[in-house]
């Protein structure tokens, strides 16, 4: 790479990829589609296994990368939010969660390399997507057993360690930890990047993207935006932030406690609003981009996309407006810690 | 900034220079606490719990929690104990310090810490090379850590082997492991003081001298210490130990000591000592005299005596038991529920009303703090925990009146409750299934993340009468209309419950019922849940209740349909290429009996009367249900009935006096579809259209076989045999004398009657000349017969739509209509901003083709909204004005 992406972040404001759930429903892809020939024999279910579509429907991932990166995204994300053990054993594919994970890095990086080549001066990364699996670290899903836990840290560290391994064999620029909604659960995986960056003595940069759940103010596992910074930030991070659950207007008084805050980058990529009953996302572009634009006008993002119901057309206005305005800079960050 | 020392719980806590002392919570430490120690080992945890909440109220702010001890399994215990604390809110808000001299036991301890946490202790005491592995590990867990003033030689007793050691670890941890200066913090050894022993009299004072060496001189590092260890010679004399602890921190802190294990309940307030005592125990403390110590001990035999009182804020026990149980509610405090519970039992005549009353208001009260984000999910689980707890006390009085009331024996109807696959939320489940199994259910709860096979599987196995669904992220709407599909698969005919916070009564409508052939009802909170499972159980409900539950779906559906705008919009033109397709060759089309205009002045009331949809007045009142069941409601049955009765004596009162006059006026016109518009000519044979009425078309894309509507789809296209009906009707004429009337008496009551009635008496009036166009004045449904409900159900031929409602939105072409009709003759004026005067008054268009239907336009494109300009000779900006809502892009 010719230049570092930290340096990139001090000039300007850098793209995130949209969703990637919302641009696949538009497949409409049945099991079969799911399944593809590799797994025509499976015995379980396996619709819905968005990420086995690395596997299966290689080209339709490609496409959306693709996309993406044309309407002016920096950064995309694999297509690997569920691809740890722990959230594939819900479809029995455990065996294949390295293979998912490795191929899945491999063709986001190809995209990444043809855009790269085609603009030099616009170098295009892909960030390995980690989400929070489906248990929960710190909270009992049984209320009468509050001291239950169906996950421990170890459990976690093993099955985060084997996701970050493939991703960055496959070609990752960078790890992104997101949708924290148990600060314990990315605890785990932060110490697993650790283990695994001493082990091999390969390093990648590391995102962490929290999701406050409600007007509360919280992440689900009940820590307030400051008290998840100071949780995660023992690891030299190169971005902290938000994503998901709000829309972008509803994000922001948290992005600003993070920006205050934090001696990292800030990345924020919100929903396309809320959804409506039938769980769509309703917001436009123009819309999203009017929020969106709150944020940059306060100076608080470098790094910015979109999450559930975001759109290549919400991506594209994002990044069109994000071109007006400076991004949060190191003055910047050192002006609020030092305050 | 950057140096401060940052830990967190639920909330964030910074050590700064001007924050005060921190104070760390001791007493969930078995070495400390006898009492503690005796509950970890009778595996009394839920008590053992309410020691550390003890600590946070007296207000610790950060918790040591310690299980070192022979006959525990320290590291089980310590596992057990922060899980158990992790589910208490208010304790889990504070950062824990995982105290204990084995490492598996920290870093067991580690590992459930979802927040920054402090390790107590790692030293030297080991070797350097061992230090050095904990310290890296310390870092990795994103912990801080307490280093003991300790080395391969032993425990450092004085002033030079404190800073010695203190020196040299600080080195190793911030130039070899790269350990943040801010997140250590040195403890230099309190020892115990008075004891007696010569070399122990410079115990306080050398540590007060290295706390203070250790600021000045190691940048960014704390000093802690277990204060209790001072006092340890007056054991048994509470009154001197606080005293020693008061003053010992006074000190301390003076020097640099910024954090200390304390029992905050067990510190007197320093300027509170009384002078005597504070004085021979500070001579102790900073060595100032040869014989303090037999001083300090003289005077001890003297105070022996009460301890400082813990006080608790127990004034919320004084109010009522209602009060009571809702504030344990939402405290989730589980210490006074058994006795409260039986209290109100018996201020109940029956258990269950327990249930019914205090305990679920008292969960509604959490249910809406929740939704108002004051309480979050960890406190709300706890509230659960709380009416859980409630009602297993109440149970065997259930059980016993169960018995008594002959139920017993009697097989319990059975339904499955389970959270969607992909969905960990169960609280509003767990409510259901506790208020269910509180009305005789058995209830079969497979928990969360349930795939549908296992669902289907179990509902199979364990005989289930129902089975509920609930979720409460937005996946979880898709997930349970997989589940539907797959129960439709398996040709099941089980009623399925929907309920969680984002399920709503439309979603079920629109996307789950359609899917499935058995009932399929939303579930708006746990209280309905009960009269529904009943309804779906009984033999002799069920038939009737799923038929009319279908329906509303039904009905919803529908409406929804008219509203609900596809996120996929098509061209104009591919939209207008897949209209509405009508045969009119094979339509027999009817000339209507009179052409051009016609009035009806002061229309008889008594007509009109009958026509009245008494529905939505019930509605304007707030009063939910159909007329004429409502009347018969159970809950609002009496209130509408009397609100009924009020109605008609009203509009007897009306009719006979003719306070309000009912005018309107209807007129019939030659017309052909010409694209989205309808022309209309002066005679069948003219050629020139004089007028022409513009309509708009759904562009929303269309599953197959569905046409993209437009209202001029419903006329012919062929000049000369087709016609469009047009009217407008009041029924509120003299309304302002009669409400003025009202106003007048300050009888809001009538004031509101009397519009509502108007209101009510317009449409009525539509409806009824809407019948005789149909039968006579065009003539084309002359055989038409149709019962009251069937009317309502507009169950005829042909439809009325009216400018400004969904088929056509635009308020803009009453104006045509109003000039064409002269309204202003009957009495019906437009206001500039299209506006009907008197507000009780209906306008439209009448339709006669069969095919004719109401549908929502949706939202429409720009080129559409260009052309719709063009055609009406506007400009694009007004038409987008007048058209804001249905636009779908932004202007």
């Amino acid at each position: 790479m010719s230049q570092k992406i930290q340096d990139i972040l001090k000039e300007r404001i850098l793209i995130l990829d949209g969703a990637m759930g919302t641009m696949i429903q538009r497949h409409k892809l049945e099991e079969a589609d799911f399944r593809g020939e590799i797994l025509r024999d499976h015995p379980h279910p396996l619709k819905g296994n968005n990420d086995l579509l690395s596997l299966t429907q290689p080209d339709i991932i490609k496409d959306i990368h693709r996309q993406y990166f044309e309407a002016g995204a920096d950064i995309v994300e694999t297509n690997t939010f569920g691809s740890t053990s722990v959230a594939q054993a819900d479809y029995h594919l455990e065996h294949l969660v390295y293979q998912i994970n490795y191929e899945s890095a491999k063709i986001a990086k190809e995209v990444a390399n043809e855009f790269t080549q085609k603009e030099p001066n616009k170098p295009r990364f892909v960030a390995g997507s980690m989400g929070p699996t489906t248990k929960l670290a710190s909270m009992s899903p049984d209320v009468n057993n509050p001291g239950y836990r169906a996950i421990t840290f170890d459990q976690l560290v093993v099955a985060f360690k084997e996701q970050a391994k493939a991703l960055i064999d496959g070609g990752v620029d960078m790890l992104l930890l997101e949708t924290v909604t148990d600060t314990l659960n990315v605890k785990a995986g932060l110490f697993a990047i650790q283990e695994l960056f001493e082990e091999t003595g390969k390093e990648v940069p590391v995102m962490v993207s929290g999701t406050i759940t409600d007007a509360s103010g919280r992440i689900l596992s009940g820590q307030t935006a400051e008290a998840f910074l100071i949780s995660v930030s023992h690891v030299p991070l190169l971005s902290v932030g938000l994503n998901c659950a709000l829309g972008a207007s509803a994000l922001r008084p948290y992005l600003k406690v993070l920006s205050d805050r934090a001696p990292f980058f800030i990345s924020a990529h919100p929903n396309a609003g809320l959804p409506n009953e039938f769980g769509q996302y309703d917001q436009t572009a123009v819309q999203m981009g009017k929020e969106v634009e709150d944020y940059l006008k306060e100076g608080l993002i470098n790094i910015l996309g979109g999450c559930c119901g975001s759109t290549p057309e919400h991506i594209k206005r994002i990044a069109d407006i994000a071109k007006n305005y400076k991004p949060r800079t190191i003055d910047t960050i050192e002006a609020a810690t030092t305050a | 900034m950057k140096h401060t020392l940052k830990l967190s719980g639920l909330e964030a806590v910074e050590v700064t220079p001007n924050s005060n002392f921190v104070n760390i919570g001791e007493r969930t430490n078995v070495t400390g606490s006898a009492k503690f120690l005796k509950l970890i080992k009778e595996d009394k945890f839920d008590e053992a719990l309410e020691v550390a909440l003890d600590q946070v109220r007296g207000g610790a702010q950060v918790i040591d929690v310690n299980m070192d001890e022979g006959m525990l399994d320290s590291q089980l215990a310590m596992v057990k104990y922060l899980n158990l604390m992790a589910s208490e809110p208010e304790i889990a808000a504070i950062p824990v310090m995982v105290d204990s001299s084995k490492w598996e036991v920290i870093e067991a301890g580690l590992k459930c810490l979802q927040g920054k946490g402090i390790v107590n202790s790692i030293s030297m005491k080991g070797g350097v090379e061992e230090f050095i592995r904990q310290a890296k590990l310390v870092k990795r867990y994103g912990a801080a850590a307490v280093v003991m003033a300790f080395d391969e030689q032993g425990q450092a007793d004085t002033y030079q082997r404190r800073i010695d050691i203190c020196k040299r670890a600080y080195d190793i941890l911030v130039n070899e492991v790269n350990f943040p200066p801010q997140d250590i913090i040195f403890d230099p050894n309190i020892f115990p003081v008075a004891t007696g022993i010569d070399e122990h009299r410079n115990y306080a004072l050398d540590f007060f001298k290295a706390t203070k060496w250790i600021r000045e001189n190691l940048p960014h590092a704390h000093v802690s210490g277990g204060v209790s260890n001072v006092s340890f010679s007056f054991r048994g004399n509470q009154k001197v130990r606080e005293a020693m602890h008061s003053a010992f921190l006074y000190h301390a802190i003076q020097h640099g000591m910024d954090m200390g294990i304390v029992n905050p309940t067990m510190l007197e307030v320093y300027d509170e000592i009384p002078k005597d005592l504070l004085e021979r125990v500070e001579d102790v403390l900073l060595n100032r005299r040869e014989d303090s110590t037999e001083r300090l001990l003289d005077f001890a035999e003297s105070v022996k005596g009460s301890a400082k009182k813990k006080e608790v804020d127990d004034e919320w026990r004084k109010g009522t038991v209602e009060e009571r149980i809702t504030h344990s509610l939402v405290k989730g405090i589980i210490d006074f529920i058994d006795q409260d519970t039986e209290e109100a039992r018996q201020k109940y005549d029956k258990p269950l009303h327990v249930i019914e009353g205090p305990l679920m208001s008292g969960m509604n009260v959490v249910g809406d703090l929740f939704g108002a984000g004051k309480m979050f999910l960890p406190q709300v689980v706890k509230s659960a925990r709380v009416m859980k707890k409630s009602v297993a006390y109440l149970t065997p009085f259930l059980e016993e009146e169960k018995r008594l009331s002959g139920n017993v024996g009697k097989p319990a109807a059975r339904i499955l409750m389970a959270t969607v696959k992909g969905d960990v939320h169960d609280i509003g489940k767990n409510i259901v299934g506790v208020v269910l199994a509180c009305n005789n259910y058995d209830v079969v709860d497979l928990g969360v993340m349930v795939p549908p096979e296992k669902i289907i599987e179990a509902a199979k196995r364990e005989k289930v009468d129902v089975i509920g669904l609930s979720g409460l992220i937005t996946p979880s709407l898709d997930e349970m209309v997989y589940v539907a599909k797959e129960m439709q698969r398996e040709k099941m005919t089980l009623p399925l419950l929907i309920g969680g916070a984002t399920t709503s009564r439309i979603h079920t409508a629109v996307k789950i019922d359609p899917v499935y052939d058995g009932a399929v009802v939303h579930v708006l909170d746990a209280s309905r849940s009960v009269p529904v499972a009943s309804e779906l159980i009984s033999t002799e409900t069920r038939d009737a209740f799923k038929s009319k539950i279908k329906l509303e779906y039904e009905v919803m559906r529908k409406d929804h349909a008219s509203r609900q705008q596809a996120k996929n919009y098509i061209p104009l033109n591919e939209a207008r290429a897949n209209r509405v397709k009508i045969d009119w060759k094979a339509t027999q089309l009817t000339k209507p009996v009179i052409l051009g205009r016609r009035e009806f002045v002061n229309y008889p009331l008594e007509e009109i009367r009958k026509y009245i949809d008494w529905t939505p007045f019930f509605q304007t009142w707030m009063l939910a249900g159909r007329y004429p069941g409502i009347l018969k409601d159970a809950v609002v049955g009496v209130e509408a009935q009397k609100l009924f009765n009020d109605a008609n004596t009203m509009l007897d009162e009306i009719v006979r006096d003719k306070s309000l006059q009912a005018s309107g006026v209807v007129a019939f016109y030659p017309a052909a579809n010409k694209g989205d518009d309808v022309e209309l000519y002066k005679t069948d044979s003219t050629k020139e259209n004089f007028a022409t009425f513009h309509f708009l078309r759904q562009q929303n894309k269309k599953a197959q076989n569905l046409p993209n509507f437009c209202l001029a789809d419903f006329v012919s296209p062929e000049q000369g045999n087709d016609y469009l009906g047009i009217f407008a009707v009041t029924a509120g004429l003299g309304l302002e004398k009669l409400t003025a009337k009202h106003q007048a008496n300050q009888d809001d009551y009538s004031d509101i009657m009397a519009k509502a009635l108007a209101d009510r008496l317009a449409e009525a009036f539509a409806e009824c000349l809407h019948e005789k166009v149909r039968k006579e004045l065009w003539g084309y449904a002359q055989d038409e017969k149709l019962t009251d409900q069937q009317l309502i159900d507009e169950e005829y031929n042909g439809i009325r739509p009216a400018p400004g409602y969904p088929a056509c939105p635009d308020h803009t072409e009453k104006k045509l209509l109003f000039e064409l009709l002269e309204a202003e003759k009957v009495g019906i004026q437009l206001t500039e901003s299209y506006a009907m005067f008197p507000g009780a008054a209906v306008s439209g268009f009448y339709f006669s083709h069969p095919d004719s239907k109401y549908f929502g336009l949706g939202k429409i494109e720009k080129d559409q909204v260009l052309d719709y300009a063009k055609r009406k000779g506007m400009s694009v900006e007004e038409i987008e004005r007048w058209l804001a809502p249905n636009l779908a892009y932004d202007i």
